[in-house]
């Protein structure tokens, strides 16, 4: 799993049928200081976070397994919503 | 998945038999201003896109997840068409 922040939502009426009743978020991928790294993505939203929110979520073809279909073009899916984090140490 | 605009397409009669019937379609990732970023993939349509309009593209194993795809050498896909992208100033 990822940590990462909401920052908008993609609208498409047009899309594979398997991921029809989904939403689609945009998410800027986190490290542990909640800092960017990395380009956004989109990912599906089977939690339903709002914007600004830190998630965290999973990528590859385990994003299928939270929909209720089995099989969908899907490579990330939010998980899950932080309510806190907490770094006991400095990364090196 | 990850933003790209549809800038051509790859015609290919020599290729492994699982991919006959796939339409190869070249996608240029862009930035959240869809600005070309510099690099490219080619995926399979399974929405029926057309040429400069803005994708999402999923990749690895998921690609192979749609009835076409299924058990084939594919690993993007174009899973949607952008009809809009609603950034929140948070």
């Amino acid at each position: 799993m990822v940590l990462g922040k909401v920052i908008g939502t993609i609208w498409a009426t047009k899309k594979y049928s398997a991921v029809n009743n989904y939403k689609m978020q945009l998410l800027q991928p986190l490290n542990a200081e909640l800092e960017n790294i990395g380009e956004p993505i989109i990912v599906l939203d089977t939690v339903g976070a709002g914007p600004g929110e830190i998630v965290y979520f999973i990528t590859s073809s385990e994003a299928v397994i939270p929909l209720d279909v089995n099989e969908a073009p899907v490579d990330a899916s939010i998980v899950g919503i932080v309510d806190y984090v907490n770094v006991e140490k400095k990364l090196a | 998945m990850t933003l790209g605009k549809v800038i051509g397409t790859v015609w290919s009669t020599r290729k492994d038999e699982a991919l006959v019937g796939a339409k190869f379609l070249i996608v240029q990732q862009v930035n959240l201003k869809y600005e070309a970023k510099d690099n490219f993939i080619v995926a399979v349509d399974s929405v029926g896109v057309g040429l400069n309009e803005i994708v999402l593209v999923a990749q690895g194993s998921s690609a192979r997840q749609t009835t076409f795809t299924r058990n084939k050498p594919i690993d993007a896909v174009i899973m949607a068409k952008v009809d809009k992208l609603d950034i929140s100033k948070v």
